[in-house]
C-alpha cells in the first residue's frame, strides 16, 4: 500500500510539472513575448555564470583549506616526500591557471552578454597571442617534466646492495609475505611447485630459499632501504601502501619490484596522528575480482634495532615444514639443516 | 517561408524514387545520412540511460554502504543479497558495464555516429555519405552489438565485471570471477562487431570529407566540425584495429588455449600450462586504442563547441588555423602517449620517462584550444542558448578535467594517485563531462536541422543548470577522495583504516549523482516531445553561416533541391564590419559584400567570376 502512494505521489508530481510546462508555454504564445523573453532570459544565465563562479570558488577554497588534513594523508618514506612536493608544486601552478581561466570564462560570459544595440568585434586571428599561448605552457611543462623526470629516474634506479628483500606475491584476495632470511636474499620459485603447504612455489633446490622465513603482516626497517620483490600467482594485483606514496602491479610471469626507504615508525606515526589505533596497510589497487576491496595486509615499521631483532627471532620456512626436506638435493641437505636451523 | 514550400515542391520533382520508399527502407534499413544519425542518437540515448542508471545503482552502494536496497530486487533479482546489500560481483559488473557503455555505445557512437553522419554531407555540401550501404551497415553492425552487449546483462553468470579494460588474466580465466564467464565471451563479441561498426563509418567519413566537398568548399573553408570529425575518423581506423588485434588474442587465449597474454598462473588449486605469455603485452594493445579513443569521444565534442560557440558568440572562432594545427598535434600525439596508463604495471621506467615526456607535450594544444575559446568569447555578443551554454560547460569541465592530466602525467606524481579517485575525477571531467556537455551542445544546435522543430528553451535552460551543477558535485569533491588515496573500483572502503573517511563526501557524491541521473530526464521529455510537438524551426533559427542551414526545414533525400550551393567563403565570417547583418553565409560570394570585404577578399572576385562564368546552373539558395 505504501509503495502504492508513492507511485501516486511521483505520479501527481509529474502531472503538476507537465501542466506547468503546458500552460507556460501556451502563455508565452498567447503574450508573443518570444523575443522580449530571450533578453531577459539572456540576462539570467549570464548572471547565473557568476554566481556559479563565485560558489564554486567560494566552495573550493573553503574545503580545501578548512578539510586539508583529511584528505592529506602522512607521507613515510623518503621518495614520498619528493613526490608529495611535486604534487603540491603542480597544484600550486595548475591551481592559478584553473582559476585564471574559470574567472576570464564566466567573465567573458557575463560581461559580453547579449545586446541588442552591440556588435561582436570580427577578431579573427593573433599570432603573436597564438605564440605566447603556446610557448608560456610550453616552458612551464618543460620544467614540471624535467622535475618530474629527476624524481622517477630516483625512484625507479637499482635498489642498494644491501636493501632488504621482501618479497610480496599476490592471489585472490590476499597477499603473501616472504622474507630473504639471514642471508637477505630472497629464493628461486617455480609456481609448478605451488601445493597447498608451499604456497609460494618455493624451489628448494636453490640454497638461498633454506632460510627464508614467511610472515603474516609486512615489518619494515625505518631508515633502511627496502626493496619488494613483487608477483603474482592468479591474476593481475597491485601492491599499493598509501602512506609511503607505492604502487606497483604484481604481473603473474613477470616479476616486479618497488625500493624505497620507510622513514617514519608505527610508533612515531601513532603519536603524530594522535591515534593509538593506527597502522601503515597494504592494499590492492589492481581489479582483481569479488574480494578485491579486501586485499588488506598490515604494516608494521619499526626502529631499525628492533627490527634485526624482531627478524632474527624468526623461525624459516623450512624448519616450520621439514617434510619439505625431501624437495632438498642430497648434497646441499646438510647446508640445508644448518641454514634453516632445523633441530634434529 | 515561400521560398521554403517552392523548395519542398522541388524536392519531389527531383527525387520521384522517394515516392517508392517503404517504411522499412525509410526508417529502419535506410541509406540516408540524416536517418542513420537519428538511429545513431536514439541508441546511443538508450545506452545512455542505462549506462548511468548504472551508476546510480553503484553510487548508492558507495554513498550508503549499510542502506538496505531490497526495493531494488525487482530490478536486480538475485544481485541484491538475502540481507539487502548489493551482491560485490555485481557491483564491479555494473562498474565494468557503465564503463563500457559510455565510452564506446555512448561517447563515440552515440556521438562520432550521431554527428559525423548528419553534419558531413550536410556542411560540406553532398547528397549523402560516399557509401550509403557502408553506413547502413555501421549502424546495423553497431545495433548488433548493442543486442549482444544488452543479453550479457541478463547472464545467469552476470555480464563482465573485470573493468572496462577488461585486463587478462582476469577477464582471461573464468575461474578467477563469474563474469569472465560467458558475460566476458559476449563483451568480446560485441566489442568485435562494434569495431567492425567504427571502421565501416570511419572509412565512409574520410572519404567523404576528401571527395565530396562541394565546388569552393577546400580544406581551409571547411567548419571545424568537419576537421574534428575528419581527425576523430583517422584516428579511429588507425587505433581500432589495434583493439581487434587485442580482442582476439584474448579470444584465442581464453577458447582456444593459447598463451599470449598468460603465463606462470596458478589458481583454483592447479598450475595452468601457459607460460610465455605477458598481461603487459595486452594493455599496451588495448590502451594503443585506449588512449587515442579518450581522443575520439573528444575531438567532435570540441568541433561542435568550436561551431556553436563561434556562432553564439557572434564572432569567428579565434585562431582558426590554431584551432585546426592543434587538433592535428593532438591527433598525432594521441598515438604516441598510451603507455601513460601503465607507469606502474611494469613498464620499463626508462620508457615511462618517454611517455611522461610525450604526455605533457599534448598538454601545450589542448591549452591553445582553451586560450581561442575564450578569446572568442572576449567581445563577442554573446547568445545563451541550451547549446552555448552546454558549450561554455564544455570548456569549463575540459579545463578542470584537463589540468588533472598534468598530475597523472608525471610518473612520478602517477605513482600514488594511479588507480584513485583522483584518476576517476580526472577522465570523468575531461572525458565523460567534456564529451557528454559536447553532445547535447549538438543536440540542441542541430535538432531543428534534425526534426525541423525546435527544442524548448526554458526546459534546455533549466537542463543545463542542473547538469553543469550537477557534474561538478559529482566529481569535483572525487579529487579530494584521491588526494586522499582511494582506490577505485572498491566495493566498500570499512576494510582499512586509511580509507574510512569521508563517508560524509560520498554520501553526498551519490546524492548529487543520482539527481543528476534524474535532472537528465528533463532533457529527454523535451526531446521527445519536441520531435512531436516543437514550436516549427525558421531556416536558420541560429543565424548560423554554414551550409546546412541554407537546406529546407527538413532536408530530403539528397539534403538540396536543386543543385548543391557553391562555398565562396570560411564559415566564421560573423559580425564583419561593414557587413548589413551579423553573420554572411558560407554561400554569399565576395563580390556581394563589397562592403564588408578584407583587401585579400576583393582579390578573390575575379576569380569567383571566372567560376561563376563557367557554371550553367546558378545557385538558387543564394539570396535569401
Amino acid at each position: 500500500m505504501f509503495g502504492f502512494y508513492i507511485v501516486l505521489a511521483i505520479f501527481l508530481v509529474l502531472a503538476i510539472l507537465l501542466l506547468i510546462f503546458r500552460v507556460s508555454r501556451l502563455i508565452s504564445v498567447v503574450k508573443g513575448s518570444e523575443e522580449k523573453s530571450i533578453t531577459a532570459s539572456n540576462n539570467v544565465n549570464a548572471i547565473l555564470m557568476v554566481v556559479f563562479m563565485v560558489l564554486f570558488f567560494g566552495l573550493m577554497a573553503w574545503y580545501s583549506y578548512a578539510y586539508f588534513d583529511s584528505y592529506d594523508p602522512p607521507v613515510a618514506s623518503d621518495h614520498g616526500i619528493i613526490t608529495d612536493k611535486l604534487f603540491w608544486r603542480t597544484m600550486w601552478i595548475t591551481g592559478i591557471v584553473f582559476v585564471i581561466t574559470h574567472i576570464l570564462l564566466f567573465v567573458f560570459a557575463y560581461k559580453y552578454r547579449y545586446r541588442e544595440s552591440n556588435r561582436a568585434e570580427f577578431y579573427p586571428h593573433n599570432n603573436k597571442l597564438e605564440l605566447l599561448w603556446t610557448g608560456v605552457p610550453a616552458i612551464v611543462l618543460t620544467w614540471l617534466v624535467i622535475s618530474g623526470f629527476a624524481a622517477w629516474s630516483d625512484i625507479t634506479s637499482n635498489a642498494p646492495e644491501d636493501a632488504e628483500q621482501i618479497e610480496i606475491t599476490g592471489q585472490q584476495f590476499t597477499w603473501l609475505i616472504r622474507y630473504g632470511g639471514m642471508d637477505n636474499e630472497v629464493g628461486a620459485y617455480d609456481y609448478r611447485l605451488i601445493d597447498a603447504t608451499n604456497q609460494l612455489g618455493v624451489d628448494f633446490t636453490d640454497k638461498n630459499n633454506f632460510d627464508d622465513f614467511e610472515n603474516n603482516s609486512i615489518v619494515l626497517p625505518k631508515g633502511r632501504p627496502v626493496l619488494l620483490k613483487i608477483r603474482a600467482k592468479d591474476v593481475l594485483h597491485s601492491v599499493y601502501m598509501p602512506h609511503m606514496r607505492l604502487k606497483m602491479d604484481a604481473v603473474p610471469g613477470m616479476p616486479t619490484q618497488f625500493w624505497f626507504v620507510p622513514n617514519k615508525t608505527t610508533e612515531e606515526m601513532r603519536i603524530e596522528e594522535n591515534n593509538p589505533e593506527f597502522n601503515f596497510e597494504l592494499a590492492c589497487a589492481e581489479i582483481c575480482g569479488t574480494s578485491h576491496f579486501a586485499m588488506r595486509k598490515v604494516v608494521t615499521v619499526l626502529e631499525p634495532e628492533e627490527y634485526d631483532k624482531w627478524k632474527a627471532e624468526q623461525k624459516s620456512w623450512l624448519s616450520k615444514h621439514p617434510d619439505y626436506m625431501s624437495q632438498v638435493p642430497e648434497n646441499l641437505k646438510e647446508l640445508a639443516v644448518v641454514t634453516a636451523g632445523i633441530n634434529e | 517561408m515561400a521560398t521554403a514550400t517552392h523548395i519542398d515542391a522541388h524536392a519531389h520533382d527531383d527525387h520521384d524514387h522517394e515516392h517508392h520508399e517503404t517504411f522499412i527502407t525509410k526508417y529502419i534499413f535506410s541509406l540516408d545520412h540524416k536517418t542513420i544519425a537519428k538511429q545513431f542518437l536514439i541508441t546511443g540515448i538508450i545506452w545512455a540511460i542505462i549506462g548511468a542508471g548504472f551508476s546510480a545503482i553503484f553510487r548508492l552502494q558507495l554513498g550508503f554502504p549499510e542502506a538496505d536496497l531490497s526495493w531494488l530486487r525487482p530490478l536486480l533479482g538475485k544481485w541484491i543479497q538475502p540481507e539487502g546489500s548489493l551482491d560485490p560481483q555485481f557491483y564491479l559488473a555494473l562498474v565494468t558495464m557503465h564503463g563500457t557503455i559510455m565510452v564506446f555505445f555512448v561517447l563515440t557512437a552515440g556521438l562520432s555516429g550521431t554527428f559525423s553522419n548528419f553534419l558531413i554531407p550536410l556542411q560540406i555540401g553532398a547528397r549523402d555519405m560516399a557509401s550509403g550501404f557502408m553506413n547502413m551497415l555501421s549502424y546495423w553492425f553497431f545495433f548488433l552489438s548493442s543486442v549482444i552487449m544488452f543479453i550479457s546483462l541478463f547472464l545467469e553468470t552476470g555480464p563482465a565485471s573485470g573493468g572496462w579494460v577488461v585486463y587478462p588474466p582476469l577477464s582471461a580465466l573464468p575461474q578467477a570471477m563469474d563474469g569472465s564467464g560467458l558475460g566476458m565471451t559476449l563483451w568480446l563479441t560485441a566489442i568485435v562487431f562494434f569495431i567492425v561498426s567504427s571502421l565501416l563509418g570511419g572509412i565512409n567519413y574520410i572519404t567523404t570529407i576528401i571527395n565530396l566537398r562541394t565546388k569552393g568548399m577546400t580544406f581551409s573553408r571547411l567548419p571545424l566540425t568537419i576537421w574534428s570529425f575528419f581527425l576523430t575518423a583517422v584516428i579511429g581506423v588507425l587505433s581500432f584495429p589495434v583493439l581487434f588485434a587485442a580482442a582476439l588474442l584474448l579470444v584465442f587465449d581464453r577458447s582456444f588455449g593459447t598463451s599470449f597474454y598468460l603465463s606462470e598462473i596458478y589458481i583454483g588449486g592447479e598450475a595452468l600450462p601457459n607460460v610465455g605469455g605477458s598481461p603487459i603485452l595486452y594493455q599496451h594493445l588495448f590502451w594503443f586504442l585506449g588512449h587515442p579513443e579518450v581522443y575520439i569521444v573528444l575531438l567532435p565534442a570540441l568541433g561542435i563547441t568550436s561551431e556553436i560557440i563561434a556562432t553564439n558568440s557572434r564572432k569567428p572562432i579565434f585562431g582558426y588555423k590554431a584551432m585546426i594545427i592543434s587538433m592535428l598535434g593532438i591527433t598525432v600525439l594521441s598515438f604516441v602517449v598510451w603507455a601513460h596508463h601503465m607507469f606502474v604495471s611494469g613498464l620499463s621506467p626508462f620508457l615511462g620517462s618517454i611517455f611522461m615526456f610525450l604526455t605533457l607535450i599534448i598538454a601545450i594544444p589542448s591549452a591553445v584550444k582553451v586560450f581561442n575559446y575564450l578569446t572568442t568569447l572576449w567581445k563577442g555578443n554573446i547568445v545563451f542558448t541550451p547549446a552555448m551554454l552546454f558549450s561554455i560547460g564544455l570548456v569549463s569541465v575540459f579545463i578542470s578535467g584537463g589540468i588533472t592530466g598534468i598530475f597523472l602525467g608525471n610518473s612520478a606524481i602517477d605513482i600514488q594517485l594511479h588507480d584513485t579517485y583522483f584518476v576517476v575525477a580526472h577522465f570523468h571531467l575531461v572525458m565523460g563531462a567534456a564529451s557528454s556537455f559536447g553532445l547535447l551542445a549538438g543536440v540542441y544546435h542541430w535538432f531543428p536541422k534534425m526534426f525541423g522543430r525546435m527544442l524548448d528553451r526554458k526546459l534546455g535552460y533549466i537542463h543545463f543548470w542542473l547538469t553543469f551543477i550537477g557534474i561538478y558535485s559529482v566529481f569535483f569533491p572525487m579529487h579530494y577522495i584521491g588526494i586522499a588515496g582511494f582506490p577505485r573500483r572498491y566495493y566498500s572502503f570499512t576494510n582499512f583504516e586509511a580509507f574510512s573517511g569521508f563517508t560524509d563526501l560520498n554520501a553526498f557524491i551519490s546524492v548529487a549523482a543520482i539527481l543528476t541521473f534524474f535532472g537528465q530526464f528533463v532533457f529527454l521529455f523535451n526531446f521527445f516531445y519536441s520531435i512531436f510537438r516543437g514550436k516549427k524551426a525558421p531556416l536558420n533559427p541560429w543565424k548560423s553561416n554554414t551550409l546546412e542551414w541554407t537546406t529546407p526545414r527538413v532536408p530530403g533525400h539528397g539534403n538540396w533541391p536543386g543543385e548543391i550551393p557553391t562555398v565562396y567563403r570560411w564559415p566564421y565570417d560573423y559580425s564583419k564590419p561593414g557587413a548589413a547583418e551579423d553573420f554572411i553565409l558560407q554561400t554569399v560570394p565576395f563580390s556581394e559584400t563589397m562592403d564588408s570585404n578584407l583587401p585579400h577578399e576583393n582579390d578573390m572576385i575575379a576569380i569567383e567570376k571566372e567560376e561563376m562564368a563557367s557554371e550553367i546552373v546558378i545557385d538558387e539558395s543564394k539570396g535569401h
